[in-house]
């Protein structure tokens, strides 16, 4: 009974996705969206069925869905892995994912392909689920890859937008190079293990060389990296920002771009045994924390600098588990996902009130206009500032504490800029849009409204969620949470984390990142609410660092010079040279052996006579012929082969007689 | 002289097919225009014959002959997917022919004859068996790609293929000859024992293996002998072009297969590197030039170019020295598996393309493509399907295929070449995405008003709920195929 449950959270959505994608066109809108979030309603309540069940239990324990045999040596199942880190990604996913659905219902409201737009996000939650749920390497991959391809679908649903079918395009291109170094490490995993089942892996896994797993570790962290907009690969996400905003939300803020971080906590046992691999996820997310949130200080669309600061907060979770914090990491992926999602949403009521308008320099003033969305958005942006007590402060300070405890005072210090830099451009984008002079044009400023309850329902949840959402990991290191996910996540050969740092040395962390935030804060206040004036003067005073931080460091044009363009250019080179070449060339050869032939018919017309003479003529005729037919290239091509042929023969010559490829 | 009844009954499969394009091609003259369709159902009924025949041949090895014709599993399975594809392509072309209005009996007579040279080929035991099967198959794949008489495109196709072709088969021969001339036969069997005693750095024998690399290279168009196939595949009809870029290609791995790694099975140190030379750069020439095509049929030749490669490295892992006999033999079912999977994702991306063609040169231009699925959501869908598999994304057949082929080297030690393909496979997203961008994330042209009309017709869709079938079945559950290339694969040594 309870193993139909847990096959059952996935199979709702997908009975939706069937019906919807199927037969949606025959019946109403009205039926369409209550069949989609219905479906994840019955997932959610499924998932806290399945929740409820392992806190009495506690043990993980497997379900085979289907066997889904591969054949010869490798065996694999449509299995489930019912554990505690499993349940809470149950929980965030499904329970984000329903009100966002719901929150959809009154966004895309009259929107074109409203039954598409339910299907492709239904086949997303499938996904998500097999995802986290999977009982083994490749049920998580089909997953990883069903997430990139419905993204890829979602972030193009605007069809009249140019630009949103590229974003779709460079991020499922990124995503699979990504996903190349994620399949390596199948391969590597099944070459030593001789079974994908994590269960089996991890219970093995002592026998790894270190060499074999930091192999392994790094080549899941490219594709981690890929899949959680790191660096390098981090360019795909702000374009990503092209699809609709609950798209935004629920894929590439609460649910698929943490898929990293979960695959990484989830293998925590083979990186627990390659710490260069664990430096290198540390440094990896250190870096993006800090980089991402410096673009985010200058961009002016509201979407993207949202956008930049989820790359940023993901580089948190990854710098946690670079520094074996797995906990934490999920702790501060679980309330990045309620304050994430709100602080989109409610982004998506401001866009949603000014009829599609995105630029914050376009904004402003709009406290009185619509001010529920703005005490939700002023929550989010609390929450992910770090402000005491909402949930992002325990679980951004857990991470933070967790460095400097350990003695890695560098990716503390980055760190700690980076929520420094966190708090500032989250409270900028508050004040340019909801204070200070209106700058909404005349005609859009007529129109503003609230939201319909049923936008606003999902924000309220998600704003409580957001204040309460850190207690069950309070007090730090020590919580509800910690001890519920203890047996996933601790480390191997770790000390039991946290007990040994005094209790006077956490209290003045906390302070401090109190400190710090309020700092960010209080900057922002200065710049943008007392003395508007200023940042303008400062962006003037140095040019050149502003540029470049408003234009991301050029890195998108980095890459376009480094892989995009040389890649074409070559494709274009090859296909002329396939198609052009040979062709020029064949002209020469045809008017070659026209005028080999007529000299050849001179010589049997006035030196040999008679039954010659024939020959020469049909031989005068053929070459004409050919040469109609264009067939003068086919000589050419002939001619490329047998340079081929040459070329091979010369190279095995080389090789294997050792004398300079002559035929002796 | 008399032929043992054995002998006859080994080569049933192929007398069946013979005599079926015998047939067709007799009745031709007497049959009224409005009939001809039924002589496509000759061809039919003799594939289904030989399906009976092959699956009560597939336990046994029998040699036939005088060991000229070997009947064993390897030879069944290839024979098996031939007859499936050959299937599938006469009904394509029911509706294609008919939508070009050229309906020729002849047509089915020479695919049927061509489909004889290929099952030749792939249960010959002799060179020069292997030989007459090519260019039986060959033959009848030059009429069959300039059978659109009046298109100038379908009549230049054919004629390159045919001087290119000739010449290949030239190459082949000459490298056939010298092997005869070393090892004093053209057995598989005996070339093996001969070459066993022998040094391998003798010059002459090498010059041999690369005539034949050579030969076998163009067949499978792999880079720098593929030169040919855009051209080809643009130009032939495209019922053919899909018959070609499924058919043919199998053929060639099969026998090609075959002699390298039982005839030349001692020579694999010398061929092995070639392999891996060839196969990189038909990975990377296939992939990158696909993706500044505009025409379809012009980027599925290069995608079938890239297919090559990454069936190749199937056969450097068959063919490596230093792996083990088991992971050799991983290679080789890999690479078996794969054109099964292949076959049924390509020829279901180029019925989708037979499918909107009406009229003009509509469904050949990728733009073609644009908004189609908001005019045409079925065929955009199954178009979104054939497409994914092709880039080899879960959970369809093209990952499977892909997923055997890159374990295969990496457990066999190649990380590296596995890493290559990877990325280009990730380089090859975005062609095969393009189509489905362009499909799903556009506007249908304002100029095209109301819905294009479609080929469709009840051939046409059984073709594509098979290729359907194929590419999601054997996504979903690949054991029955999985299970029957690793017993169909021949014994390596």
């Amino acid at each position: 009974m309870s193993d139909l449950i847990v096959i059952l959270i996935p199979v709702f959505p997908l009975l939706a996705v069937l019906l919807n994608g199927l037969l949606g066109s025959r019946y109403s809108h009205e039926v369409a969206h209550r069949l989609a979030w219905g479906s994840v309603g019955l997932s959610f309540l499924c998932a806290i069925g399945v929740f409820a069940e392992t806190l009495g239990a506690g043990a993980a324990r497997e379900v085979v869905a289907y066997k889904w045999i591969f054949g010869g040596d490798l065996t694999v199942n449509l299995a489930f892995l019912i554990d505690p880190l499993t349940c809470i990604m149950l929980l965030v996913v499904t329970g984000v994912g329903f009100l966002i659905h719901l929150y959809s219902v009154g966004y895309m409201h009259g929107e074109e392909g409203f039954t598409r737009f339910f299907t492709y996000m239904n086949l997303f939650m499938v996904s998500m689920l097999l995802l986290v749920m999977g009982n083994n390497y490749l049920v998580l991959f089909i997953g990883w890859e069903g997430v990139g391809l419905c993204s890829y679908l979602l972030i193009g649903y605007y069809y009249d937008k140019v630009s949103a079918a590229k974003a779709a395009s460079k991020a499922f291109v990124v995503n699979r190079i990504g996903d190349a170094g994620f399949l390596l490490a199948i391969f590597l995993v099944f070459q030593n293990f001789k079974t994908l089942d994590y269960t089996q892996v991890f219970a093995q896994a002592g026998q790894l060389s270190t060499e074999m797993a930091t192999a392994i570790a790094l080549c899941l962290l490219v594709g981690a990296v890929g899949k959680s907009a790191q660096i390098p690969l981090y360019t795909w996400l702000p374009d990503a920002m092209e699809g609709p905003t609950p798209v935004s939300a629920l894929i590439h803020a609460a649910t698929m771009v943490t898929a990293g971080v979960y695959m990484i906590v989830r293998n925590h046992v083979i990186y627990d045994m390659a710490p260069a691999a664990m430096t290198t996820v540390a440094c990896v997310g250190g870096a993006t924390a800090l980089f991402a949130a410096t673009i985010g200080l200058v961009q002016t669309d509201i979407k993207r600098v949202l956008a930049y600061s989820t790359v940023s907060q993901l580089g948190y979770m990854f710098l946690a588990c670079g520094i074996g914090a797995y906990t934490a990491a999920v702790f501060h992926l679980m309330t990045h996902a309620f304050f994430k999602a709100l602080l989109f949403l409610s982004a998506g009521s401001v866009i949603h009130a000014l009829h599609g308008e995105q630029d914050i320099m376009k904004m402003g003033g709009l406290k009185s206009k619509i001010p529920w969305t703005h005490g939700l958005f002023l929550v989010g942006t609390l929450a992910i500032a770090g402000i005491f007590p909402l949930a992002g402060f325990w679980s951004k300070d857990e991470i933070m504490a967790h460095a400097f405890v350990h003695g890695h005072y560098v990716l503390y210090g980055m760190a700690a800029v980076g929520a420094f830099l966190t708090a500032f451009y989250m409270f900028r984008l508050t004040y340019l849009t909801f204070y200070g002079q209106s700058r909404v044009d005349h005609h859009t400023a007529a129109h503003i409204h609230e939201s319909p309850p049923i936008m606003l329902g999902p924000l309220v949840v998600l704003a409580t969620l957001s204040v309460i959402g850190g207690f069950p990991g309070v007090p730090p290191e020590d919580g509800w949470f910690h001890h519920f996910l203890h047996k996933v996540t601790a480390q191997v050969g770790g000390e039991s984390a946290g007990h040994e740092a005094g209790s006077g040395l956490v209290v003045m962390l906390m302070l401090a990142a109190t400190g710090i935030a309020l700092a960010g804060w209080g900057l922002a206040h200065y710049l943008y609410s007392m003395r508007t004036e200023t940042a303008a003067a400062w962006a003037e005073r140095s040019p050149g660092a502003y540029r470049t931080l408003l234009n991301k460091y050029y890195v998108d044009e980095l890459y376009d010079a480094l892989f995009v363009e040389p890649t074409k250019k070559l494709g274009l080179v090859w296909d002329w040279f396939d198609r052009r070449v040979i062709d020029r060339l064949v002209v020469g050869v045809g008017e070659l052996t026209q005028s080999s032939s007529a000299a050849s018919t001179w010589l049997e017309k006035y030196v040999i006579y008679g039954g010659l003479n024939a020959i020469g003529y049909a031989n005068h005729l053929l070459a004409r012929s050919w040469r109609q037919m264009q067939s003068g290239q086919v000589h050419h091509y002939a001619a490329i082969i047998v340079a081929g042929l040459f070329i091979l023969v010369h190279l095995v010559l080389a090789w294997w007689t050792g004398s300079g490829g002559v035929l002796r | 002289m008399t032929l043992p009844l054995t002998d006859i009954l080994a080569i049933l499969p192929e007398l069946i097919v013979v005599g079926a394009a015998c047939l067709i091609l007799v009745l031709d003259p007497i049959t009224s225009a409005a009939r001809k369709e039924w002589l496509a159902w000759i061809g039919l009924g003799a594939l289904a014959a030989c399906v009976g025949v092959t699956v009560s041949q597939m336990g046994v090895t029998v040699m036939a002959f005088s060991d000229l014709v070997i009947v064993d599993p390897y030879a069944g399975f290839w024979k098996l997917l031939l007859y499936v594809v050959s299937g599938l392509t006469i009904l394509l072309s029911l509706a294609y022919l008919k939508e070009e209005a050229m309906h020729l009996a002849e047509y089915y007579g020479f695919l049927l004859l061509s489909l004889a040279g290929m099952m030749v080929m792939v249960s010959a035991a002799d060179l020069l068996t292997i030989y007459l099967g090519t260019e039986l198959m060959s033959l009848s794949l030059y009429i069959l790609a300039g059978i659109k008489r009046t298109e100038g495109r379908s009549l230049e196709a054919s004629a390159k293929y045919f001087v290119l072709g000739a010449f290949s088969s030239g190459i082949l021969l000459y490298g056939i000859s010298l092997l005869f001339g070393i090892t004093g036969s053209t057995k598989l069997s005996a070339i093996a024992s001969a070459i066993h005693g022998r040094s391998l750095d003798d010059p002459l024998l090498l010059l041999a293996m690369i005539l034949l690399v050579v030969g076998f290279g163009f067949k499978i168009a792999a880079v720098p002998f593929h030169m040919w196939t855009p051209d080809v595949y643009e130009g032939s009809p495209t019922s053919v072009t899909a018959f070609m870029a499924v058919a043919s290609k199998a053929a060639s791995f099969g026998a090609f297969m075959r002699v390298f790694l039982e005839g030349l099975g001692g020579l694999k140190a010398n061929w092995h590197g070639l392999f891996l030379i060839v196969c990189i750069a038909t990975l990377v020439l296939g992939n990158v030039v696909a993706i500044v095509q505009t025409n379809i049929k012009r980027m599925l030749a290069y995608s079938s170019i890239a297919h090559a490669g990454y069936a190749l490295i199937g056969v450097v892992v068959a063919g490596h020295a230093t792996a083990s006999i088991e992971i050799r033999s991983l290679g080789l079912s890999s690479v078996m598996l794969y054109l099964a999977i292949y076959a049924f994702m390509t020829l279901g991306a180029f019925a989708v393309v037979a499918l909107l063609r009406k009229g003009g040169v509509e469904g050949e231009d990728i733009e073609d493509y644009t908004g189609l699925a908001k005019r045409q959501p079925v065929a955009a869908f199954l178009m979104l399907v054939f497409m994914v598999s092709l880039a080899g994304i879960p959970p369809t057949a093209g990952f499977i295929g892909k997923f055997y082929l890159f374990m295969g080297a990496v457990r066999a030690g190649l990380t590296w070449l596995a890493v290559v393909a990877l990325l280009l496979a990730a380089v090859s997203a975005y062609y095969y995405l393009r189509v489905v961008m362009v499909m799903y994330m556009r506007e249908p042209d304002a100029s095209v008003t109301g819905q294009p009309r479609l080929a469709a017709s009840p051939a046409l869709a059984i073709v594509l709920a098979c290729a359907l079938a194929g590419v999601v079945l054997c996504g979903l559950y690949p054991n029955p195929l999985v299970a029957l290339t690793q017993q169909a694969i021949l014994a390596l040594k």
